[in-house]
């Protein structure tokens, strides 16, 4: 439920973007936003990948000092220059990508205090003792419930949500005009989410000014108060709560993109795939045994750390050999190397994309081709043509938004760089194709190309197994559905016995 | 900001140029110094001169670009100055202490550097030591190793052995014609260093081979999960940076034509810088054959200048500090690429 702020605002004022233009080269990726963010509020941005989004983040951060347009804080044109610039005026921004944002080796305290240490205002910094008091105090004022014990721990040996947590409450030491949030919950769990919009919603009361940019629809509706869409670098629609989703996916994706957007026909296989017996994922785990069919795609959910990763990797040979033993079409299936499942039609589409799938400066031509260089052709010779052929009809199947099949992967967006992944695994014809969390920073018209994409490959008669901690994705793309907590099966059954709120409370029964 | 239109002319043209900058900005500076040479001394246009100078760029450019093959995967290899240096004393050894042929020697020499490159291989590859410390180690190894057997001597023919009596053989003949041979005017080192270079491109560009070894150094996380074994990827590259070393020093010791024990010493810092020069040319941004041969070209052509120009002999290292610094610029400060290579260490 959306609380209303009801007494008055501590801080009072707003940002506002006037015509805000962006140019890389040729390319204009903002064409003049008009945006205003007011101060108690919340206002989410929405847009697909390639909007802009990232680009008028960086812009109210200060990053692109040669944007057009004027930014207005409190009826004052400003300039922001530098991040530093940013930051004095009170526009502080948490990035999506977290290791940017921490510095490891340093404990907690250090990290949540870091920009009063460095500015040398605690005065000489001696040792983790003297900053304890400030760390506690902020944590404290931020609900955190950060005990000294963890406050003391180095950032290495934090998971990715507490580190997630540790940027916002790093960005939360002085209270901000402005609060930028880029997808900050892409790395949260459920009740970590709660918390995260606990923090929000205080911080609103307090008059800040929120700016919340997330392709998950369901948080925009709890949390924000205004919500805005950007599609091709200008804003398309503003509405106030309650929101019209139609209206604003419409807007989002342009109108045809909608059409497709239908329930699934729930398809079941027969036939056996690949068998898994008394295959244990962790020391503390109990062995399960879990067998895949063709013909249906197999969702299994979640939470961070469930071991969604390490069956793929199981299966993939990726992963140190586990206990247990597997048959691939009913023969024993004991795959050392990635190399071996491939070999065996097997393929893996890894969750980090940019770290496990993606060559820095590559074109999507070698990108695609490097899993099947010696099919694209005979004798020692890259076969250019056949490379290129491949990729264009990648590009074309999957609708990848690109000048080229020589175009790099890096400049391409996220979703299309997704596209891109899994369109070089499609295109090698796969028998078993296991996806890890395909979603992760794709838009949402991506992510139905993609999801389309799997359910037709698992049609013609392949077993496709998809990997989520979403509870949306997994509704969208999966015939039958297996909850994992704790490196064990729960509830596996097919999609139309089982409901969201079943799969919920398997996946919440944790303790 | 007025006029958004010439504001994005303007931008498109800096952006443009600097791209051009980066492109052949490199080449354009070894043209432009290639020619002041030529216009302001007689000398350097001599063809006499160009060969020789092409002939002593030769070993470096080779060992470079055995370098190139290291940085390709990622990695670096410390100890070719002193593989370069082992050839120079094997070849004498065998020839001259054992009197064995030149075409045994030779072969000797190319097996002496796989070797030592297998062993980089496995300490890096296989006991995971990081490559620079690897290498540095094999270096120091490699350089006192290979005094042990003529106990620190130069090895020179009629020399007097332990035993007291005088080194049965001699550098033969055919072995000193590797140097010496010229193929209408051309030394042939000169040919060997266009023949191993071509080969070099040709594997790095055109093979499979090549294309997995750029995919190792890039991301060796995806390479592995798309099926690649990168282990003996990277391990290969370490011979043959063992052998393009010890080919150098084969040449290097055809040319001194004995074993002078400090051979080969010097070239570990000018094949490395080579290597990494060769890595902006054309805004290639990361290593390439191509390149290291026009790294090494540079060089050549500075010194060779520099020392007809009558400038004294530390203005080499001066130079090349520069031409190398130039490099690194265009790759690193005004190239949009990101620049990758051995930036990790």
């Amino acid at each position: 439920m959306i609380l209303e702020p009801t007494e008055r605002l501590k801080v009072q004022g707003s940002v506002e973007m006037n015509k805000i233009t962006m140019a890389f080269g040729a390319n204009l990726v903002l064409r003049g936003v008009d945006l205003t963010v007011k101060g108690g509020e919340v206002t989410a941005l929405l847009g697909a990948n390639g909007a802009g989004k990232s680009t008028l983040i960086k812009v109210l951060s200060g990053l692109y000092p040669g944007h057009g347009g004027q930014i207005i804080i409190d009826g004052k044109q400003v300039q922001l220059e530098t991040p530093s610039d940013a930051k004095k005026l009170g526009i502080q921004t948490v990035h999506q990508r977290i290791g940017e944002g921490v510095v490891p080796g340093l404990s907690v305290a250090e990290n949540l205090l870091f920009e009063k240490i460095a500015k040398n205002t605690l005065g000489r910094v001696g040792s983790i003792r003297q900053i304890m008091p400030k760390a506690l105090e902020v944590a404290d004022s931020l609900k955190l419930g950060w005990s000294e014990k963890f406050l003391r721990k180095d950032v290495y040996e934090l998971g990715i949500a507490d580190q997630q947590m540790l940027i916002l409450a790093r960005a939360l030491v002085e209270i901000p005009k402005l609060l930028i949030l880029d997808e900050p919950t892409s790395a949260l769990s459920a009740a970590e989410v709660d918390n995260l919009m606990n923090v929000i919603r205080s911080m609103r009361d307090d008059g800040v000014g929120i700016l919340y940019v997330s392709h998950r629809l369901g948080e925009i509706d709890t949390i924000a108060d205004k919500l805005v869409v950007l599609r091709d670098g200008a804003i398309r629609g503003e509405q106030r709560k309650p929101f019209e989703w139609n209206t604003a996916l419409g807007q989002m994706l342009g109108e045809d993109a909608l059409q497709d957007i239908q329930g699934n026909v729930e398809t079941r296989g027969d036939k056996f795939i690949l068998e898994i017996n008394d295959l244990s994922l962790f020391q503390r785990s109990s062995p399960f045994s879990l067998s895949i069919r063709k013909g249906e795609v197999t969702g299994v959910i979640g939470l961070l750390g469930s071991g969604k990763t390490e069956i793929a990797e199981s299966i993939f040979g990726a992963a140190k050999k586990r206990s247990g033993h597997m048959t691939f079409e009913g023969k024993a299936f004991r795959p050392r190397h990635p190399r071996d499942a491939i070999r065996m039609g097997v393929f893996m589409i890894p969750e980090d994309r940019a770290n496990s799938s993606m060559f820095p400066n590559w074109s999507i031509a070698k990108t695609a081709s490097l899993p099947f260089l010696g099919q694209l052709s005979k004798g020692p010779n890259v076969g250019v043509v056949a490379e290129k052929r491949r990729a264009s009809e990648i590009i074309r199947e999957l609708q990848i938004v690109a000048e080229g099949a020589d175009q790099e992967v890096d400049s391409l967006s996220g979703g299309n760089q997704q596209k891109v992944v899994v369109g070089r695994w499609l295109k090698g014809k796969p028998k078993l194709l296991i996806l890890d969390e395909p979603f992760r920073g794709v838009d949402i018209g991506a992510r139905r190309t993609i999801s389309l994409q799997a359910r037709e490959l698992s049609k013609s008669g392949a077993g496709v197994l998809v990997l989520t901690s979403e509870v949306d994705e997994l509704l969208e793309i999966a015939d039958r559905v297996i909850v994992l907590v704790d490196g064990e099966p729960r509830l596996d059954k097919y999609l139309s016995e089982t409901s969201r709120e079943e799969i919920v409370h398997e996946m919440s029964e944790v303790i | 900001m007025s006029n958004p239109t010439t504001e994005e002319k303007r931008a498109i043209f800096l952006a443009k140029a600097q791209e051009g900058i980066v492109k052949y900005g490199f080449i354009a500076v070894t043209i432009g110094l290639f020619g002041w040479f030529a216009l302001t001394e007689e000398t350097f246009r001599q063809p006499s001169t160009l060969f020789s100078m092409l002939k002593f760029t030769s070993v470096v450019a080779i060992v470079g670009l055995g370098v190139t093959f290291t940085m390709v995967v990622g990695g670096l290899d410390l100890s070719v100055g002193s593989i370069a240096g082992l050839g120079v004393t094997v070849s004498a050894m065998m020839m001259v202490i054992y009197n064995l042929t030149g075409i045994f020697s030779g072969v000797m020499v190319l097996v002496a550097g796989a070797v030592v490159g297998a062993l980089n291989a496995v300490l890096i590859v296989w006991m995971k030591i990081p490559d620079l410390l690897a290498t540095l180690g094999m270096m120091f190894i490699v350089m006192g190793l290979k005094l042990l057997p003529v106990e620190g001597q130069s090895v020179s023919s009629k020399m007097i052995l332990r035993d007291g009596s005088v080194a049965p053989g001699k550098f033969t003949d055919g072995f000193l014609q590797i140097d010496r041979l010229k193929v209408w005017e051309i030394p042939l080192p000169v040919i060997i260093w266009l023949i191993l270079t071509v080969l070099a491109w040709y594997l790095l560009t055109r093979t499979k081979y090549g294309r997995i070894m750029y995919a190792v150094g890039a991301n060796p996380e995806a390479a592995k999960l798309s099926g690649i074994k990168i282990e003996w990827y990277r391990a290969s590259a370490y011979v043959i940076s063992g052998l393009f070393a010890a080919t150098g020093g084969m040449i290097l010791s055809s040319r001194i034509g004995q074993g002078d024990i400090s051979a080969g010493n010097s070239l570990l810092l000018d094949a490395v810088a080579v290597a990494l020069v060769g890595t902006s040319v054309l805004g290639a941004g990361k290593p390439n054959a191509w390149g290291t041969a026009l790294g090494a070209l540079l060089i050549g052509i500075v010194i060779t200048g520099l020392t007809i120009k009558g400038f004294p002999y530390y203005a080499q290292d001066i130079s090349k500090g520069i031409v190398l610094l130039l490099a690194l610029v265009f790759s690193f400060t005004l190239s949009r690429k990101k620049a990758r290579f051995v930036a990790a260490t």
